[in-house]
């Protein structure tokens, strides 16, 4: 019934009319600037909403999972351990796909921010559990020492100290997750790219609007990574 | 819960569709392969130049290296398919014109250098890890170029740069469910995704695919795993693979072990 919306429309780049491409500019300066207004406002509206909320479930749910892993007894641990591997492990796509149908009743929007969130948990996890396991063991010994509740020792003491080095880390994720989010296309949220091939399809002028989409891409995440980078280095030095 | 209840249908379903979903997932795997191939020849390459003294030489390397990590795969796949062609269009009697219409060809292309991109620095990364006396030892010896890298610094990186590999390559095969989108290119999710269409069972087409690319993502995990292993005991450090597989580990000795 709903099967139209996962009908992906992407057109057959062999079935064009060659006269009318030959006739025209390989790169047209007047389509390139009605375009990018509407490319851009889809870039703030959903590309960089999923980014942002999908990075904030996923460093919360990351440490969640991360404690959990830590702190339950071993099957169920273990449980927790193989389900996240299973998320990270397989496509996004289809995991997009799987979310779609199984959770019909909620907007694609929302599906996607969810998956994206769920998905880069279970990387992030593997973050916060090297970055608790970097903990000096004197620290958990002082804990003890000091008879300091459990829930205390992860919220004053483990957590703040483990925190620190994950920092660049978690960073590098949410610029990978915004360079994933194009993948939102396949459950038909009008995410940037989306928004540009429907701009380019009824003339079949792509050549400005993909330029355009992977230079904003470059242009957002290559600055972050620089300064995640730099981060990273300041952090390491401080140590 | 339909899937529980349907499922008897379903299998049904899926066994008469059984060729249809094994072209796929044949399509996934070479996608994965050739991808990972090429993928592997851009990292060296890049990551050899853009870890060269010479700023002529790594400076291109870095700029190539961030614009084909810095715009996303998706970006890139469009780019190939929409893009490239229209150069051959306006101009008659390019060679290989056969090539950029070949979407499977384009798919390979896309993840290959995408994901190579990010080996490259993976790979410059390892090699600036090997000890400096290593590489003050080949100057010693007088060795080529090419003598010290394959005799003395790459064996070393090569067992460094594994792990990142190994992740890269799942990422890649991950990735390669993008394709289904491409006209002409049946991958694993696409068949899957026709599937869809007789069953009317909501996601159970959906989960097959995500079990199946687990096993995947397992067998390219448990294959570099090995890989490793055989790169650290070539360099004395660590058992061989045969000693690893075989039945009857030997007992483990004092000193020895690690």
């Amino acid at each position: 019934m709903m099967s139209h919306i996962l009908a992906v429309e992407v057109d057959d780049p062999t079935m064009v009319d060659e006269e009318e491409i030959e006739g025209s500019p390989f790169w047209d300066w007047e389509f390139a600037f009605e375009a990018f207004p509407q490319m851009f406002m889809a870039f703030l509206e959903v590309t960089i909403l999923v980014t942002v909320v999908g990075t904030l479930i996923a460093a919360v749910l990351g440490l969640v999972i991360a404690i959990l892993i830590m702190v339950l007894p071993k099957p169920l641990a273990w449980i927790v351990r193989w389900a996240a591997n299973f998320i990270r492990m397989t496509p996004i796509v289809v995991q997009l796909i799987f979310m779609f149908w199984a959770f019909l009743w909620l907007d694609a929007l929302t599906i996607g921010i969810i998956v994206f969130g769920v998905h880069y948990a279970t990387y992030m996890s593997e973050v916060y559990r090297a970055g608790i396991e970097s903990v000096p063991k004197g620290q958990w010994e002082a804990t003890t020492a000091l008879s300091m509740p459990a829930a205390r020792t992860w919220r004053k003491v483990v957590i703040p100290q483990a925190l620190r080095s994950t920092i660049p880390s978690l960073g590098n994720y949410a610029i990978s997750m915004f360079k994933d989010t194009p993948f939102l296309l396949v459950i038909g949220v009008a995410e940037m790219v989306t928004v540009a091939g429907q701009i380019g399809a009824p003339t079949f002028r792509y050549t400005e609007v993909y330029t355009i989409a992977g230079l904003l891409f470059l242009a957002a995440s290559y600055p972050t990574a620089v300064l995640v980078n730099r981060l990273e280095k300041r952090l390491a030095y401080a140590h | 819960m339909e899937f529980f209840e349907d499922w008897p249908g379903y299998l049904d379903v899926a066994i008469n569709w059984s060729d249809r979903l094994l072209e796929g997932l044949w399509t996934t795997i070479q996608l994965t392969i050739f991808g990972g191939l090429l993928a592997f020849v851009v990292a060296v390459v890049l990551g050899l130049i853009a870890g060269s003294p010479r700023a002529w030489l790594r400076v291109p390397a870095r700029i190539i290296i961030e614009l084909f990590r810095g715009v996303s795969l998706v970006v890139l796949l469009f780019w190939l398919m929409f893009v490239l062609p229209q150069i051959w269009m306006r101009a008659d009697g390019l060679p290989f014109e056969g090539l950029v219409y070949n979407t499977f060809l384009l798919g390979v292309m896309a993840l290959g250098i995408n994901y190579g991109a990010y080996g490259a620095e993976a790979v410059r990364a390892s090699m600036t890890t090997v000890p400096k006396g290593q590489w003050e030892a080949t100057t010693a010896l007088s060795m080529s170029w090419p003598h010290k890298m394959r005799r003395v610094i790459f064996p070393q990186a090569w067992a460094l740069m594994l792990p990142s590999l190994t992740n890269l390559w799942v990422h890649l095969l991950k990735g390669s469910a993008i394709a289904y989108i491409m006209p002409f290119v049946s991958d694993f999710t696409a068949e899957l995704n026709q599937l869809r269409r007789p069953t009317d069972i909501w996601f159970s087409h959906a989960f097959i695919g995500l079990v199946v690319y687990f096993i995947l993502a397992l067998i390219i995990t448990l294959f570099m795993q090995a890989l490793e292993a055989r790169a650290k005991n070539k360099l004395g450090r660590g058992p061989s693979l045969l000693e690893i597989l075989s039945p009857a580990p030997k007992p483990v000795t004092a000193g020895g072990a690690r």
